[in-house]
């Protein structure tokens, strides 16, 4: 697959050399000249000098023919239009956009740049895995963004306990996937009922997240860090 | 009405200006409050520091009731981005991106957003005052983009 790189930062350079040894055909764009001059200078030929916001760049980078695009500048806003552009102008298949606040993540999705990653999401999250508080951590996101897997340690607050899962109204489309009970996996069945120490694994889209989570840890419960969802 | 505008430079202090003096709520947002000093100090609207692509920043210069958002920093890429963020996550009623880059603006004017391509009204207004050709109006400019956006 051809991928073009915009960006040629740290993220950039190394992403363009894992690309190159799994056997893609890159290209990486680098607006600052000095910059892409010295990457030249290892990586060579996959390195182009110029702003890749702009459709004359594009266009002499072959992006018509390009499998995906990769926006790893240090600007959300260069990222989004990057990845606008090569959807709209040359119909790209694939745009992964990074993004560095990640507030922004919810506002690229709303304009269909649904690959998005945002590195301190993904740190935030890991340590949130960490921190046994009782909250609702989110443990990944599948389906572009669509469906969330979240995790839910139950406490004696929790407004669920002794509960019947057929007895909650869980919100949206959510539905809760399995039990841990000490050593033990619970497959829930509409008569199964929370106990306070259970982990709740559940599936929800990320709209219905907050709901879930004042359901499972109570209307309490402070938002884990910047989930996208609020 | 309340009219929000992104960027406090030349273009953008005097439609403040403009706005205010004609009854307009404005309020003002620049990431740099050396900038204001461009309102003077009789500007009747808000101030507020930060950058326009941070929704707090929005939120704080009240987008959320705004009427109207302009976003005319110097950077395409940014307005582009505000305006967006204004139109389809706080529908905000009239929204106006001035881009520099005329293949941005007929692109983005395509997808939706109004833009308004400085540089196409511009060029052609100068191109019209050298070889002597009436100005016209800002429609016959606009359509430039579509000329110079290729």
């Amino acid at each position: 697959m051809y991928v073009i790189v915009v960006g040629g930062g740290k993220v950039g350079y190394y992403l363009t050399k894992t690309l190159i040894s799994e056997g893609h055909e890159v290209l990486l764009i680098e607006k600052d000249r000095q910059q892409a001059a010295t990457l030249m200078e290892e990586l060579g030929e996959v390195v182009m000098a110029g702003d890749g916001c702009e459709v004359r760049v594009m266009s002499e980078a072959g992006m018509g023919r390009a499998g995906a695009v990769v926006a790893v500048t240090g600007d959300d806003e260069d990222n989004l239009v990057i990845c606008q552009m090569a959807r709209r102008h040359f119909d790209v298949g694939r745009s992964i956009a990074r993004v560095n606040d990640p507030r922004n993540e919810e506002i690229f999705r709303l304009l269909g740049i649904d690959a998005t990653v945002s590195s301190t999401k993904i740190i935030y999250s890991l340590i949130e895995q960490e921190v046994d508080t009782g909250q609702v951590v989110p443990l990944t996101a599948l389906k572009r963004g669509d469906i969330e897997i979240v995790e839910a340690e139950l406490t004696e607050q929790s407004p669920v306990i002794d509960l019947a899962l057929k007895d909650v109204h869980l919100p949206g489309d959510s539905v809760i996937a399995v039990l841990i009970r000490g050593d033990q996996i619970v497959l829930p069945s509409g008569t199964t009922r929370f106990a306070a120490g259970d982990t709740v694994i559940a599936l929800t889209r990320p709209d219905d997240e907050r709901l879930l989570r004042e359901l499972m840890a109570g209307p309490g419960a402070v938002t884990p860090g910047p989930s996208g969802a609020k | 009405m309340k009219v929000v505008v992104l960027g406090c430079g030349r273009v953008g202090s005097a439609v403040a200006t403009l706005m205010s003096q004609a009854g307009h709520e404005v309020r003002m947002i620049d990431r740099d409050s050396a900038s204001f000093r461009r309102l003077g100090s009789d500007f009747k609207g808000t101030r507020v520091v930060g950058r326009g692509i941070d929704e707090d920043v929005l939120r704080r210069a009240g987008i959320h009731d705004a009427d109207a958002f302009i976003s005319v920093t110097s950077g395409d890429n940014t307005n582009i981005m505000a305006a967006q963020i204004a139109k389809e996550k706080f529908g905000v009623p009239r929204v106006i991106a001035r881009i520099y880059d005329p293949i941005r603006a007929e692109a983005y004017a395509k997808m939706g957003l109004t833009t308004f391509c400085s540089t196409c009204v511009g060029a052609g207004i100068i191109k019209d005052l050298l070889t002597g050709e009436p100005v016209k109006s800002y429609e016959d400019y606009s359509h430039l983009t579509s000329e110079l956006g290729r």
